[in-house]
């Protein structure tokens, strides 16, 4: 059989607009933002379209840092391109102040110190580049 | 609106990986078959719509070497859908009612293999939020699979019956498929965890394969086979992109594409449901209000055989082979893609008798 690697590339760039850019320009400041959706509720990450009505949204929202875990599922052996290197919680976060949740990862140690319900933090990176993973991942959240 | 029906279907046997092979090889056999079940050739066709996705294949536009192997000399009509085939089926049912064609050809094909599949289907994510985190496709069923459970509204036990059920009938039912065994659920439960909840047998095989459909307009059908079978209603629709603003737990574009459709439950006989995790059949027999003791996937489904952008077009092409044969007269057959059960087909399928 004859193999051979093949890399594909899109080296193309494009800007992120008022919307998605608030959002990456605030992760780089450590300021979390959504946005009001049609109905009132807080969307995050904030979305350019209502996707139901199809408005134009504008008003940006600042949430978090903390949120509750509304979704997760244990990774016993995470890829290499995955922001940890070793075993961590796909989590659906609904962070403070927000109405729909944001996909991330949790350093949770173990699968039964995580489930639906858990309070959870962002650990951000010291080198902040304007991307979602400027959020390093989410940490279980020290009760007091 | 004009009668449309399926008059031919055809499939690969589905493999784990098909190397010997390249994707035109793996897909004309297929296609040959199709056409000869009915003795027509390319030149009988009046339109020819297919799906597949350059994202497996790793070279753009790769749908037109398949094009070049159907023989699209002297020109024909076509049009390609970067979407699962029964999209492209959509297409050509589309065509046919605008009244310029009486036939259409629809295929669709993938080698999943070629990749890492779970990671190549992270791509199609909201490329900014999600997809640098490299949310891996069975990652994301996972969630969704965490979201149902924990409201309740799936079980472990019933997933793994759903895990069971399909590799088994495919056993009894589908030479086609990939995975057929008898293996009990309580062998299912009692599986490590994979990702998640989910076990390993909770998740679809990786799949090679192809499939192959004419459709025909009104009289032309009937010429062209003894028993057509009848697209009575189809329908397709879509929820919002990002993860986290939808309902996992819920389906609402397959409910909306089932009314549409004029779905009526206690109607159906039997339904193919394109569910490529176990709690995903779950999920799409509570949105469309599947009764508890329908016949569902008689041929094993996705959980059985799952190359990429055709297990929704097979669900199609099953329920007409199992109407035309008489097993049934009336079903519902179901495709999806997207992350999480984002898009949602569904087509009813009637026979003459």
């Amino acid at each position: 059989m004859l193999r051979a690697p093949l890399v594909i590339e899109y080296p193309f760039e494009r800007t992120t607009g008022p919307v998605v850019g608030a959002f990456l320009t605030g992760l780089r400041e450590r300021i979390l933002v959504g946005i009001t959706g049609a109905d009132g509720r807080v969307i995050v990450p904030p979305i350019e379209y209502d996707p139901v009505t199809a408005e134009d949204l504008t008003e940006l929202v600042e949430v978090g840092p903390g949120g509750v875990v509304t979704a997760c599922a244990w990774v016993a052996r995470p890829d290499a391109r995955q922001p940890l290197d070793h075993p961590f919680a796909w989590a659906l976060i609904r962070l403070d102040g927000a109405d729909t949740a944001m996909v991330h990862v949790v350093d949770a140690g173990s699968p039964d110190r995580i489930a639906v319900g858990t309070r959870v933090t962002p650990r951000w990176r010291d080198e902040r580049v304007g991307a979602i993973g400027d959020i390093e991942c989410f940490v279980i959240e020290e009760t007091s | 609106m004009r009668d449309v029906a399926i008059v031919s279907f055809a499939q690969s046997h589905h493999r784990r990986a098909v190397e010997d092979l390249n994707e035109v090889e793996m897909l004309m056999p297929v296609t040959r078959e199709a056409l000869d079940n009915i003795g027509i050739g390319i030149g009988d066709i009046g339109f020819t719509c297919s799906g597949s996705t350059d994202y497996l294949a790793g070279n753009a536009f790769s749908f037109v070497s398949t094009l070049d192997g159907i023989g699209p000399w002297p020109p024909i009509s076509e049009s390609h859908v970067e979407m699962d085939g029964a999209w492209a089926l959509y297409e050509a049912w589309v065509k046919l009612q605008t009244g310029a064609v009486d036939t259409a050809f629809v295929y669709s094909y993938s080698k999943s293999s070629s990749g890492d599949l779970a990671m190549v289907m992270s791509r199609q994510l909201d490329p900014y939020a999600v997809g640098p985190l490299w949310l891996d496709s069975v990652g994301c069923a996972a969630l969704a699979a965490s979201a149902a459970l924990d409201a309740g509204v799936v079980t472990r036990e019933a997933m793994a019956e759903v895990a069971a059920r399909s590799r088994r009938d495919a056993l009894a039912n589908n030479e086609y498929a990939q995975l057929r065994f008898d293996r009990t659920a309580a062998a299912v439960l009692a599986e490590p965890d994979h990702v998640g909840l989910l076990h390993r047998s909770d998740c679809p095989p990786i799949s090679d394969g192809a499939a192959a459909i004419v459709l025909a307009a009104g009289d032309r059908a009937r010429e062209l086979c003894d028993n057509p079978v009848w697209i009575r209603g189809i329908d397709h629709r879509i929820d919002p992109m990002a993860l986290g603003y939808r309902d996992l737990t819920d389906v609402p574009s397959a409910r909306l594409a089932a009314s549409r459709a004029g779905v009526v439950p206690a109607e159906i006989d039997a339904w193919e449901l394109h569910a490529p995790f176990s709690h995903d059949e779950l999920l799409l027999r509570r949105a469309m209000g599947v009764p508890d003791d329908a016949v569902v996937n008689r041929s094993g489904g996705a959980l059985a055989a799952n190359p990429m952008l055709t297990a929704g077009l097979i669900r199609i092409g099953e329920a007409s082979w199992q109407i035309s044969s008489g097993e049934s007269e009336r079903m519902v057959a179901h495709a999806t893609q997207g992350p999480a059960l984002q898009q949602n087909l569904v087509a009813v399928l009637e026979g003459d008798r």
